[in-house]
């Protein structure tokens, strides 16, 4: 056992952990605070919603479509000049997280997009006969009554990233994928592999069933 | 006081027009009950939803207390919606609030009472419905009954004049349904509500409106006093919905008149006129003797009505039926 993990440098783990999990805290930040109001923007200007704008919405669409067919690998190396206006550095975790966002904000939008469209249109006929405002309606019916869709939609999107993250570790972010890559793949380290493997693996169960967790209390029906 | 001159809407879907409402003229007092009748499809959801503007008409001006709201600024719309209750088929209530947030919504909305003041505005209304001890359920833990119970306290929440009932009992059992109506009665008595109510139900109109318009494809065929509606249909759609009320079959009437001899009188009696001993009185001293082919006896809202179909045999049957009408009793001759 102890042959098996003699290439193991625990602190390396334990540091290439926290990078990963600075770059999932940080790309999920910023992927629902950018995520949230366009896929809201979406739902209102979608066919046969309030503010239908055929246009503007088949317009968006394309964007969105065109930045979640985009390999993420491919993101991740054509940001790169992007990533150095923004963070000064295309490396480690600030380098990391733009690419991150860019690939992520796409996909969390159409989740959010489709949960929107999961509440019931009398709630939103209900809240304008009341004489809400179009912010008041977001604000006190939708996104309430879209909650449970929109914590299963960041469960999905936080999983995502971490699978961005360790392809992020291609192009020097850091993390478990760039250990992975770095030792396990290109010195034939194999019980680096297993490891890092492994913490991925407890990483995405951990938060989905923390997702699960909070999408069954919001639950109300 | 709503007035309708000459509301029309109409959609376009694709190049083709389709009228969903024809030109029409309403008056709705304020304090009736005013029903609107109609098979799904017959523009009576549309007529409802031009009160508050939930649907813009094509043309035509609504006037709700003199003041036209189909020229409103959104803000004004907004403002006018808050002195509107409405409630649904299916409730519309916020799934993610609970029962006491749901009745609170409208007032938060509104931001003129202090959250004090809303806490004992909804005590007071979840009390008038009936539902203290549910304040702080959800509403997936209630019956379809409550639900419609919250739907109401919600929208009594900030005192509206008028209240609009879209197919308000149409997803609840008998039993249930005439529990909500009779609350919608005793609100419409209590704080003299105007209520607008659309149904395709003839007996939730029976049991609790004033006025009644019947709407067919997009026209409103025939309009009046309950009483007059229901027991002297017009309009084969009219014919239709009363018919299926009161479960008549025309067919079986005709054969049964085949089977009986002498005139065919209808008999309306109203008010008073149902509790007085008539027709034995007017059979006795005329000499006519009477068979009864059929008959329905109930209440239109509170008015005791009766309604019987006889054939009259021998005797003086022109002075019976002279007898009967100035007794306040509608005869009506069906065969001479």
């Amino acid at each position: 056992m102890n042959h098996f993990f003699s290439n193991i440098d625990w602190f390396d783990i334990w540091m290439a952990t926290l990078d990963t999990l600075m770059m999932l805290g940080g790309s999920i930040i910023f992927t629902v605070l950018l995520g949230l109001p366009l896929g809201v923007l979406l739902f209102l200007t979608g066919p046969k919603q309030m503010y239908e704008q055929k246009g503007f919405y088949a317009a968006l669409s394309l964007v969105v479509n065109v930045l979640r067919s985009l390999p993420f690998i491919i993101l991740l190396i054509v940001m790169i000049p992007f990533t150095l206006m923004i963070t000064g550095t295309s490396l480690g975790v600030a380098g990391a997280i733009p690419p991150l966002v860019a690939g992520a904000t796409p996909f969390f939008a159409r989740l959010v997009e489709t949960a929107l469209r999961e509440v019931d249109k009398g709630i939103i006929e209900a809240t304008q006969a009341m004489g809400a405002s179009t912010q008041q309606i977001i604000f006190s019916a939708l996104l309430p009554e879209a909650r449970p869709g929109i914590i299963a939609a960041i469960t999905v999107t936080a999983i995502t990233l971490v699978s961005y993250t360790a392809m992020a570790g291609v192009v020097g972010a850091g993390g478990l994928g760039d250990l992975a890559i770095r030792y396990g793949y290109q010195r034939f380290q194999t019980d680096v592999m297993v490891v890092t493997v492994v913490l991925l693996l407890i990483l995405v169960q951990i938060l989905q069933s923390l997702g699960d967790r909070l999408v069954v209390h919001y639950s109300r029906k | 006081m709503i007035e309708f001159q000459r509301v029309h809407k109409a959609y376009k879907v694709g190049q083709r027009e389709i009228t969903a409402l024809e030109p029409c003229n309403l008056q709705i007092e304020q304090g009736q009950i005013y029903g609107l009748i109609g098979h799904s499809g017959a523009g009576k959801s549309t007529l409802l939803r031009l009160i508050n503007r939930l649907e813009e008409p094509s043309s035509g001006r609504i006037l709700v207390d003199g003041e036209d709201v189909t020229a409103l600024s959104p803000k004004g719309l907004r403002q006018f919606r808050q002195k509107l209750g409405m409630i649904f088929q299916h409730f519309n209530l916020l799934s993610s609030k609970t029962v006491a947030d749901n009745v609170a919504m409208p007032l938060k909305l509104a931001g003129q009472l202090s959250s004090d003041q809303i806490k004992l505005r909804v005590a007071m209304l979840l009390d008038r419905v009936g539902l203290t001890d549910h304040a702080n359920k959800y509403p997936a833990q209630l019956s379809g009954g409550q639900k419609q119970r919250v739907g109401i306290a919600r929208a009594l929440a900030t005192s509206p004049k008028i209240l609009l009932c879209d197919e308000a009992t149409s997803a609840l059992d008998p039993q249930t349904t005439a529990q909500v109506l009779q609350l919608l009665n005793e609100l419409n008595r209590e704080l003299n509500l105007t209520i607008v109510l659309i149904t395709h139900e003839m007996d939730v109109i029976r049991r609790i409106c004033d006025q009644v318009a019947v709407l067919d494809k997009g026209k409103v065929v025939e309009q009046g006093p309950v009483a007059d509606v229901f027991l002297h249909p017009k309009h084969p759609t009219t014919q239709r919905f009363v018919f299926e009320a009161e479960q008549l079959d025309e067919e079986e009437m005709n054969s049964d008149f085949e089977r009986v001899q002498g005139r065919i009188v209808r008999l309306t009696f109203q008010g008073d006129a149902t509790y007085a001993p008539l027709l034995g009185h007017v059979a006795r001293k005329t000499g006519v003797d009477y068979s009864i082919l059929g008959g329905r006896i109930d209440h239109i809202r509170d008015t005791p009505y009766g309604q019987l179909t006889l054939s009259l045999v021998g005797g003086d049957a022109d002075a019976a039926i002279a007898q009967l009408q100035s007794a306040q009793v509608t005869v009506e001759v069906l065969r001479g």
